[in-house]
């Protein structure tokens, strides 16, 4: 870290919302080649600080300043045309154009007016093996898996000479691998004196690669701290500005007895269940009150599995019965009318209806089981609604807002609340925890817990294999779209040895079913 | 700008309703006259009435357009299918003994609602089972049918000499013309239909996010095959009044060009393009626009040339002055309020009574 004056400071920055305030009187410091994590529960106004920042938001109050100028960007071009480049959470790349034309959309070598288009693709294989990474680069990006699009996008931001470089969550999609190959390039990056502010909310990769932690906690600033000097513990304290006794209880709890629920008819049966291209045929029972833990690599089937139980795809052969009764999921519509509820990992795409306020947001599943033609009468809803507000701490607490003015977890609480109303059997959740705050991922494991001791079944879908182990009363592990391993979660079960199965695949003999 | 005037400048009514009130004050001071209403033999008659009444069939194929644009789809066919449907109504009538028995009439209007139920179902399927995109496919039908409705009418204008026919059109009731009521009942029952029951929220969703839909079980592709068929169904009743206007069906002007004016109208309501939200009442008072300003240029003596451009760069004007982004930079409270501040007012309630 070097001692020079900061490349970046904003001074009293406050922004407000209709009805949410977002940002207020905040500090903050980004020095020339530092790593500096900026940290938070959801809605603590991390992305929105970014956002002023880089122009997507005007700010009511304070200043930045970059280098020795007083800057306000009218948008993410204009700043990065100054050197602030941003990496978003949620890649944000024209899917249907070409590595190269993604990486130099906007500002493509020109001769005469003409795009260079040979000049195109070698600058863009060029910066791409600075990242180490050897793809084509005529492919359209829709056809590279999430953790390619997110180095691409990186690419896309490196390449305008940047001075700042933000990474908004670029870990959340991406495996232990790809996340070592980032960190390598981020070291790089920084040590070429670029100042890179990083968005996480994996704690062991903050410690891991920055430098200081500033943290804020409802559009508040709570301080700067050089990471040395921050135990982690502290630094959890500080975000969430309670204890932690939430978390700690759910780390105590002692491992769930799988004879406890399995027995009896179970309520969803799957035999040789799969679907070509999208997942090899299965076989798997889920009780009610069981929670079953789906692990595996990003792209190993695990979604694609899922997705057979809700009828979001049809299963192309198989036999599914639900309580004992052969039944067949054809649309998302049948699955609901079953008792079964599916919790996408792909929130803006597949989960948030972005114009429609919190409130309609929540009861949509709820109403399309009712059909049209019965509407929930509006006391009802609003019942529902601040229910569910109130039990999942959803902020701001206001149902009437549109759905896209929150931020990222909260939108994911709401998509958890839509479901909850339906009061589903079965709940599937696709990393339902990916992307948002400790704090929230402590309330949603609490609740996962509470929910299967109701009697509610749960397929659970995780990266992360602590919490799949936490909570699952059965891990079922998957590679290369297939279904390797189920395993009785007890004593002899630990993450080393899913991690074996992922890896060699060859524990079949030891399913226990 | 006091605290009182706001919530009632931040209403997405607002400027609509101004730019209307706008054209009648202009019109007035241009022809005194132009407000005035009589009482003869018992009906209303005036500019204002007939405003009302020439815009009718625009509010009708306007509300189905609404629903269209708020899956995100658009439909362009609405033309034609007025066209088809006055044609077979006019012909069935021309082909009987007796052209003003109401059984004859309401069999003619029974069999071109049939039609127009079924080429709207035609543009469902295309868009929401075949999948193709509802310019081009909606495009088919606003072609072919012009095509369809010379094959009904023999290329010829069928002229018809019907009284009950005509006065779905000229008719009076309550000393109001006809039409009025029609057009009115039509808004009623479609804002009855999506606000008081839940299938507004569900089109709104499906146009704002489709898959997102489906996978919260609503029956996406289902809605959107309805809603080719509410438009089809309001095209053909528009197709009606145009017909019973002239008591002939012209199957190559009738209706022409309505699509544009309908589209028009909904993007002055208010409703997005893009789909989602959708505002009755704002299609409503964009018609209403649409008409008073067709009115304006015929009754200003703007000569047919120059009519189109008087018109364009009026309905340039309004949409300029909904656009929040225009409005934060060129507005007197240019503080750049951010354009989400989508107004969460009892929508309901207005949808109904507008």
């Amino acid at each position: 870290m070097t001692d020079s004056r900061p490349v970046l400071t904003m001074t009293g920055i406050s922004k407000s919302f209709p009805g949410v305030r977002a940002l207020h009187n905040v500090d903050f410091r980004l020095y020339p080649g530092e790593v500096h994590a900026l940290m938070g529960e959801n809605g603590a106004g991390k992305s929105t600080l970014i956002k002023v920042l880089t122009g997507v938001y005007g700010i009511d109050e304070g200043t930045i300043t970059l280098g020795d100028e007083q800057v306000a960007f009218s948008g993410p071009m204009q700043a990065s045309a100054a050197g602030v480049s941003t990496v978003y959470q949620e890649v944000n790349l024209c899917p249907n154009l070409s590595v190269a034309e993604n990486i130099f959309i906007g500002r493509e070598p020109r001769r005469l007016g003409a795009v260079r288009w040979g000049e195109v693709r070698r600058q863009a294989r060029q910066l791409l093996t600075r990242l180490d990474l050897d793809i084509d680069v005529t492919a359209p990006v829709a056809s590279y898996s999430l953790a390619v699009q997110q180095m691409v996008a990186i690419a896309r931001a490196i390449d305008v000479q940047a001075r700042v470089l933000i990474l908004d969550e670029p870990t959340s999609s991406l495996d232990a691998g790809e996340v070592a190959q980032l960190f390598r390039v981020m070291r790089q990056l920084r040590d070429e004196g670029i100042a890179i502010l990083f968005v996480t909310h994996f704690l062991d990769q903050v410690y891991g690669i920055a430098d200081r932690i500033t943290v804020l906690r409802n559009g508040t600033l709570v301080g700067e701290y050089p990471t040395a000097e921050l135990p982690q513990l502290a630094l959890v304290e500080k975000m969430i500005g309670k204890e932690l006794d939430v978390l700690e209880r759910i780390e105590e709890q002692p491992r769930r007895e799988l004879a406890a629920v399995e027995g009896g008819t179970p309520f969803v049966a799957v035999s040789e269940l799969g679907r070509k291209g999208a997942v090899a045929p299965f076989t798997l029972n889920i009780h009610a009150g069981e929670v079953v833990g789906l692990a595996g690599l990003l792209g190993s089937g695990r979604t694609e599995a899922a997705r057979l139980f809700f009828g979001a795809d049809r299963a192309d052969r198989g036999e599914v019965a639900v309580n004992g009764t052969p039944t067949s999921l054809r649309s998302p519509i049948q699955a609901i009318e079953q008792g079964i509820g599916f919790c996408s990992e792909n929130r803006r795409a597949e989960g948030i209806i972005p114009d429609l306020t919190v409130r309609e947001n929540m009861i949509l599943a709820m109403q399309a089981a009712r059909g049209w033609l019965r509407p929930i009468p509006r006391r009802r809803q609003d019942e529902l609604v601040e229910q569910y507000i109130k039990a999942l701490s959803i902020r701001p607490a206001n149902p009437d807002l549109p759905v896209r003015n929150l931020s990222g977890g909260n939108q994911q609480k709401v998509l958890l609340a839509r479901w909850l109303i339906t009061e589903p059997r079965l709940l599937i959740l696709d990393e339902p925890t990916r992307g948002i705050d400790i704090g929230a991922k402590a309330e949603i494991q609490k609740l996962v817990v509470q929910l299967s001791d109701g009697g509610m079944a749960v397929l659970f879908i995780s990266a992360e294999l602590e919490e799949v182990l936490r909570l699952s009363h059965k891990v079922v592990v998957m590679r290369d779209r297939e279904m390797v391993a189920q395993l009785d979660n007890d004593d002899t079960v630990d993450a080393d040895r899913v991690m074996q199965t992922i890896a060699s695949g060859s524990q079949r003999e030891e399913a226990n079913q | 700008m006091s605290e009182r005037l706001k919530p009632i400048l931040s209403h997405r009514l607002f400027w609509p309703l101004a730019v209307l009130a706008v054209m009648v004050v202009a019109n007035t001071i241009y022809r005194p006259g132009f407000l005035a209403v009589e009482v003869n033999n018992g009906h209303l008659y005036g500019t204002p009435i007939d405003i009302l009444r020439l815009s009718a069939p625009l509010i009708l194929v306007g509300l189905g357009m609404t629903l269209v644009i708020a899956t995100g789809g658009i439909d362009l066919s609405v033309g034609s299918i007025c066209a088809i449907s006055g044609a077979i109504a006019c012909l069935h009538i021309s082909e009987a003994s007796d052209q003003n028995s109401l059984v004859t009439v309401f069999t003619a209007l029974a069999m071109a609602l049939g039609a127009a139920l079924v080429l709207g179902a035609w543009n469902g399927v295309l868009v929401s089972v075949i999948g193709i995109q509802p310019i081009i496919a909606t495009l088919i039908l606003m072609v072919a049918g012009r095509g369809l409705a010379q094959l009904v009418t023999e290329g010829q204008i069928i002229t018809i000499n019907s009284g009950p026919y005509r006065a779905i059109g000229l008719g009076h009731f309550l000393t109001l013309p006809l039409a009025i009521f029609i057009a009115l009942g039509a808004a009623l029952l479609v804002a009855a239909l999506t606000r008081r029951t839940a299938l507004g929220m569900i089109i709104e969703s499906v146009g704002g996010n489709r898959e997102a839909s489906r996978l919260a079980g609503i029956r996406s592709s289902r809605m959107v095959f309805l809603v080719y068929v509410v438009s089809a169904a309001c095209a053909a009743v528009a197709g009606f009044m145009m017909t019973a206007n002239v008591s002939s069906a012209d199957g190559n002007n009738a209706g022409l060009w309505v699509e544009l004016d309908a589209i028009l109208a909904v993007v002055i309501g208010g409703t997005s393009l893009a789909g989602g939200r959708f505002y009755l009442s704002g299609t409503i008072v964009g018609a209403l626009i649409i008409q008073t300003l067709t009115t304006t240029v015929y009754a200003m003596n703007i000569s047919p040339q120059t009519a189109l451009l008087f018109k364009a760069v009026v309905v340039i004007a309004v949409c300029l002055i909904q656009a929040p982004a225009f409005r934060a930079k060129f507005g007197r409270r240019g503080r750049g309020t951010p354009p989400p501040a989508a107004p969460a007012q009892p929508r309901q309630k207005e949808e109904v009574t507008a």
